[in-house]
């Protein structure tokens, strides 16, 4: 229990650290591999308490898809080098005392909430039956994914698939001077506009212009 | 003090929640730092939903997860994708120098 818990304390405080460098780091690209810290800290958690699926998901899916996309644009638009303004901007601006404002009621209300709360002693036994014992997380995680919430999950894959469409079409454009394949005239060409029979006199030969 | 308890988690959850809002608020420097700030957040309710799940023998909280990530891949794509097509229209991505919406 106390590996638990020092295990606990170093992942949550390296988590908070990188945090509040992901929002407070000059270089955009540092904010990006805080935000990877932040995610691989967090997945070590999950991977601690006993949801080892949902941590190695999303070691995949953040730190090697999302993060790595942010990567991408933050390297292809070149604002890594913009340096961040925090406290010398330009008009007098209120940003600032009401950010931090909002930020710390927001905040104490989630501690309120948190530690004036308690739960009925018996809620555990309501909730247990879902939990099968002697099976890994991922055997159980299955088996409620695809009886249960079967068509929350066909939606989540149709949301993929609207969102992989939209970036396509939202990046897309068309620019002068590059050649690009054309189907439709690929395939309507036909053999009168490729091939054309000439017939050839003898001794003259035949002119082609091309 | 050792007894790691469901508060503990949901501390984390919150001082991590807070610390993406502050990053929204206080983000003077591009667009893509508030997207960072945003998937911080939803990890902060990624933490909540697991830990409750853990705690409370449910598994509900951890397939709501699964599905949380989804919609967060999905709106970092199509969230990057308006950026970059912003920058290429535009030519920065600076807060301050977005006022075209007046807001």
């Amino acid at each position: 229990m106390l590996a638990h818990a020092i295990f606990f304390y170093f992942f949550s405080f390296v988590a908070i650290i990188s945090a509040i460098m992901v929002t407070v780091s000059k270089n955009t690209v540092h904010s990006v591999f805080f935000l990877i810290l932040d995610f691989i800290s967090i997945s070590c958690l999950f991977i601690m308490i006993g949801a080892e699926f949902l941590g190695m998901i999303m070691l995949i899916v953040y730190v090697g898809a999302v993060a790595v996309l942010f990567l991408f644009v933050v390297m292809m638009l070149n604002v890594a080098q913009q340096k961040n303004q925090w406290f010398k901007s330009s008009e007098t601006s209120t940003h600032i005392p009401v950010g931090l404002i909002v930020s710390l009621i927001i905040f104490f209300e989630l501690i309120i909430v948190i530690g004036g709360w308690k739960y009925k002693p018996d809620i555990i036994k309501n909730f247990s039956d879902s939990l099968i014992s002697n099976s890994t997380n991922t055997h159980n995680i299955g088996s409620v994914l695809y009886t249960e919430y079967i068509h929350l999950f066909q939606i989540s894959g149709m949301i993929l698939l609207v969102a992989m469409i939209g970036a396509i079409v939202l990046t897309f454009r068309k620019r002068e001077g590059v050649k690009r394949q054309n189907y439709f005239s690929q395939i309507s060409r036909e053999k009168k506009q490729g091939v054309e029979l000439v017939e050839v006199k003898s001794n003259e030969g035949i002119k082609i212009d091309v | 003090m050792f007894e790691v308890s469901l508060g503990h988690y949901l501390t984390l959850g919150a001082i991590i929640f807070t610390i993406g809002i502050i990053g929204i608020f206080l983000n003077r420097k591009n667009v893509i730092v508030i997207l960072m700030s945003i998937e911080l957040i939803l990890l902060a309710v990624n933490i909540n939903l697991v830990s409750f799940s853990i705690f409370l023998q449910d598994l509900s909280g951890q397939i709501f997860t699964l599905f949380i990530l989804t919609v967060a891949a999905a709106e970092a794509a199509i969230g990057l994708a308006i950026i970059v097509v912003y920058y290429r229209n535009a030519g920065t991505i600076r807060v301050e120098e977005i006022e075209n919406l007046k807001g």
